[in-house]
């Protein structure tokens, strides 16, 4: 079954090997020449790039390159910095996310992140899923139930967590907690999941999981994962970006990406030739 | 080619020479640095097993439950100490109440919403700002300074001798809100707010508090990583959310155990009542704000100095002293057990 | 930066440089052996066939620990791709130079069926094939690798050519068909051993520009 799963994802990534918008795939994301700054300094020049709706993209590039600035601008967490500033459009359904009339606590319960370091609240297993629940406003225990155990289903946590709801979260080891991490996420609803490096603290199985995981969220929502593990980006990713010094170098469907480059400069990292 | 050993050994620092690798001198020197480093931390436990032995040793015999229940008989020469103990606890609540709270949200203010960088780095960030940006960068350069100057205030204000408080209390408190209040609220001639009072020396013992409580505060906030904040604010929580359900509760033992320590550390202030409200000796408990107070510190002085027979007063001396004493350790026994309470359950009760 | 992946890969470049080198070598002594009559030359190329069969499975097994360690992506991936193909599609060849030599043992038995005038041409055009399949190969060169790749057609008409003229000896006499059958395989032979070279070159036009030229025309355009 799983490999059935499988060989249909890898046509339906076929599909869309040339550019999205002949894809026939709708973009879920759209950026439209987007500039980022930090005070005076710019780490984002003029990006465009179109996001397809239920795929992952990964970014990759060498540390710096602004890829991680760009997964935060998708759910504006470099708002909290000061001196940051955009230019430019990112839309998600054709809404641009940094129009001034933007909710932008309501932004992030579409659009859910996970870190790079699993960060579970000192709280309970229960109440970190509940969390942003409870920020929204649910107190109907039956309602919170319901969600905390889909959530941890669909974080593939279920299982090991079933019956230690109410233990703490830091009991439990790295890579659950940052599966943790991914339900906490889910809870709130969002269409869109953002991952900064999310299993680079994880040892190989845990990663395995994580990266099964990934592949298997992907049938419902859209994933922009960033990391600096080039096979994990070949093994998750439906599409890959390719990102230096703050410039998209190179995006495209993931085995083209992996195989035959169009760009020197993509080719030369991802074959590790970089000085 | 051969390698003329002495050549190549003369490279090294004499000390790495192969005739200076017996241990000898230097391990001499590593013992006496021991010896001497050990001595001192030996010294100060030892003066402070003598003093705490001797009162201890003096002040025990003394403890009764007439001496705790009793009020002073006798021109201070017998009786007991009921009042005082009744008027530092009512004090310490009184001044916990005034100082806590006020400490806990100055730091939550300063850590939470005033900028990380230095108003020089805020202000070059506001130079280098485009137009449109003046005016967001403007309002963080200000809450910059605003926190720089609230942080050396809270510094200078723990640096201030506790008599000085004592006599700000006096100034401020007394002659210019109790008499405003009296001028306002009383007729004419009548004194009310306008002497010292337990209120007055609560509020100027909890001035002197204050900056240990913000600054353990902030400590305790410190503490709490960023990657929470992180997390919560990516689940669509707004900031004062983000402080009330995840960095408070985070950093509650340590804000506890900071307040505990400040307030015991406060108790033991006798400068700041002395002028404020303290009373050399009541016969009645104080019931209102506007009452005078008997307290530990205060009639320990009282005792050392101003009995007209000294000699008669020692063991009450002692006895008053234990009983101080007691009353800060148990304070602070609080604010550890509660520390070690709270952090056992974070990590894994809930 | 220099990546010691890079001494890997130029490793395994060697290495097959050098099974060509032995499978070109094979191929020249095949057809000495052939026109000159030679058995003894024809037994020495059989003999050495056995050292190319290790050669392959050396660079196979180099090849394999490559992909394990290094996991390669993009060009490095190609190439590694394309030592995998190219491997035994040099291996092939030999079998193929071996087999040449088998029949010219069995013809050298006989007197000569006749001058040979088509069959050398075509061994030449063969031989040159491969050497140059190598050459681009090893310089990355994809327009050389395309005009080889032209050339096959040439091949096959001369195999064509030289087949007509073996039959017609055929239905002359009755007591030259085994010579001119054996001389159709060796024509046979020929036309193969320029078949891997353009299997050779189809994956260097890979290698170099990501394309997949193999087949074109028959299943349409692959990604």
């Amino acid at each position: 079954m799983a490999t059935m799963e499988f060989v249909q994802g890898t046509r339906a990534a076929a599909g869309s090997a040339q550019p999205a918008v002949s894809s026939g795939v709708r973009p879920k994301i759209d950026v439209k020449k987007f500039n980022f700054f930090y005070g005076s300094a710019q780490v984002l020049y003029e990006v465009d790039l179109e996001l397809p709706e239920k795929q992952v993209t990964a970014l990759i590039g060498p540390s710096g390159c602004g890829k991680s600035t760009f997964l935060r601008s998708i759910n504006r967490m470099n708002d909290t910095i000061p001196g940051a500033r955009a230019e430019g459009t990112i839309s998600i359904d054709g809404r641009d996310l940094y129009a001034p009339d933007v909710d932008v606590v309501a932004l992030r319960r579409r659009v859910g992140m996970v870190f790079q370091k699993s960060n579970p609240f000192p709280k309970t297993i229960f109440e970190n899923v509940a969390y942003g629940l409870r920020i929204g406003g649910i107190k109907d225990k039956r309602v919170l139930d319901e969600i905390v155990e889909q959530s941890l289903r669909r974080a593939a946590l279920w299982d090991e967590a079933k019956d230690r709801l109410g233990a703490s979260a830091l009991a439990l080891s790295g890579g659950q907690q940052q599966r943790l991490c991914i339900a906490r996420a889910l809870a709130v609803g969002p269409e869109i999941l953002l991952m900064d490096e999310p299993a680079s603290a994880l040892d190989p199985i845990a990663t395995q999981k994580i990266e099964e995981l990934i592949y298997e969220l992907k049938d419902n929502f859209t994933i922009v994962i960033v990391t600096h593990n080039m096979q994990q980006a070949a093994r998750v990713s439906n599409r890959t970006a390719f990102f230096m010094l703050g410039k998209l170098v190179e995006v495209g469907d993931t085995n083209a990406i992996f195989m035959t480059p169009k760009e020197k400069l993509t080719e030369d990292y991802i074959t590790g030739r970089f000085g | 080619m051969s390698v003329d050993p002495d050549t190549t050994l003369r490279a090294y620092p004499p000390r790495m020479q192969p005739s200076a690798m017996s241990k000898r001198p230097r391990q001499i020197r590593e013992v006496v640095s021991v010896g001497l480093l050990g001595f001192s931390a030996f010294l100060i436990i030892a003066i402070l097993a003598v003093i705490l032995g001797n009162i201890a040793y003096a002040g025990i015999g003394q403890i009764s439950w007439e001496f705790l229940t009793k009020s002073p008989e006798a021109g201070l020469t017998e009786g007991g100490i009921f009042p005082a103990i009744f008027g530092t606890v009512s004090l310490v609540i009184l001044m916990t109440i005034a100082a806590v709270p006020f400490g806990v949200a100055t730091a939550v203010y300063l850590h939470e919403y005033t900028p990380a960088e230095s108003p020089s780095v805020a202000w070059r960030r506001y130079q280098s700002a485009r137009v449109g940006e003046k005016g967001k960068l403007l309002r963080h350069f200000l809450s910059a300074v605003l926190a720089t100057i609230t942080r050396s205030a809270v510094a200078n204000l723990a640096g201030v001798p506790s008599i000085v408080f004592g006599l700000f209390g006096l100034g401020f408190f007394i002659q210019f809100v109790g008499r405003g209040l009296d001028r306002a609220t009383q007729a004419p001639g009548e004194i009310h707010w306008g002497q010292g009072n337990i209120l007055w020396a609560a509020l100027t013992l909890a001035l002197l508090t204050l900056p240990t409580v913000i600054v353990a505060t902030e400590e305790a906030l410190r503490t709490i990583p960023s990657d929470l904040r992180a997390a919560s604010i990516a689940l669509g929580a707004t900031r004062w959310e983000t402080i009330r359900r995840i960095v408070l509760p985070g950093a509650l033992p340590g804000i506890l155990t900071g307040a505990i320590l400040a307030v015991s550390r406060g108790a033991g202030e006798v400068a700041p009542i002395l002028f404020t409200g303290a009373a050399y000796y009541l016969p009645y408990l104080p019931k209102r704000l506007t009452d005078q107070f008997m307290e530990l510190g205060y009639h320990v002085l009282i005792l050392s100095t101003q009995s007209p027979d000294v000699e008669a007063t020692k063991p009450l001396l002692y006895g008053t002293v234990f009983v101080l004493l007691a009353l800060t350790f148990l304070l602070n026994l609080a604010g550890v057990l509660i520390r070690s309470r709270t952090r056992s359950k974070m990590r894994v009760g809930g | 930066m220099n990546r010691h992946f890079d001494r890997d890969i130029e490793q395994l470049k060697e290495l097959l440089l050098r099974m060509g080198a032995m499978v070109e070598d094979s191929i020249n002594q095949s057809i000495r052996a052939l026109l000159e009559r030679d058995t003894a030359i024809a037994e020495q190329v059989i003999a050495a066939d056995s050292d190319i069969d290790r050669m392959e499975l050396e660079i196979d097994q180099h090849t394999i620990e490559l992909i394990a360690k290094m996991q390669p992506a993009a060009v490095d991936l190609r190439f590694v791709a394309t030592a995998m193909k190219i491997n035994p599609e040099l291996e092939r060849i030999a079998d193929l130079a071996q087999d040449v030599c088998e029949r010219a043992i069995e013809l050298n038995r006989e007197a000569q069926l006749k001058p040979l005038i088509d069959i050398p041409r075509l061994a030449r055009a063969a031989q040159e094939m491969v050497r140059q399949s190598l050459d681009a190969f090893v310089r990355g060169d994809a327009a050389l690798a395309r005009a080889v790749i032209a050339r096959d057609d040439e091949v096959d008409q001369m195999t064509e050519d030289s087949f007509r003229e073996l039959l017609t000896y055929m239905l002359e006499d009755s007591a030259y068909i085994s010579r001119a059958i054996r001389l159709t395989f060796v024509g046979k032979y020929f036309e193969r051993i320029a078949d891997g070279a353009t299997n050779i070159c189809e994956m260097v036009v890979y290698l170099v520009e990501g394309k997949v030229i193999k087949h074109a025309g028959n299943v349409g355009e692959v990604r």
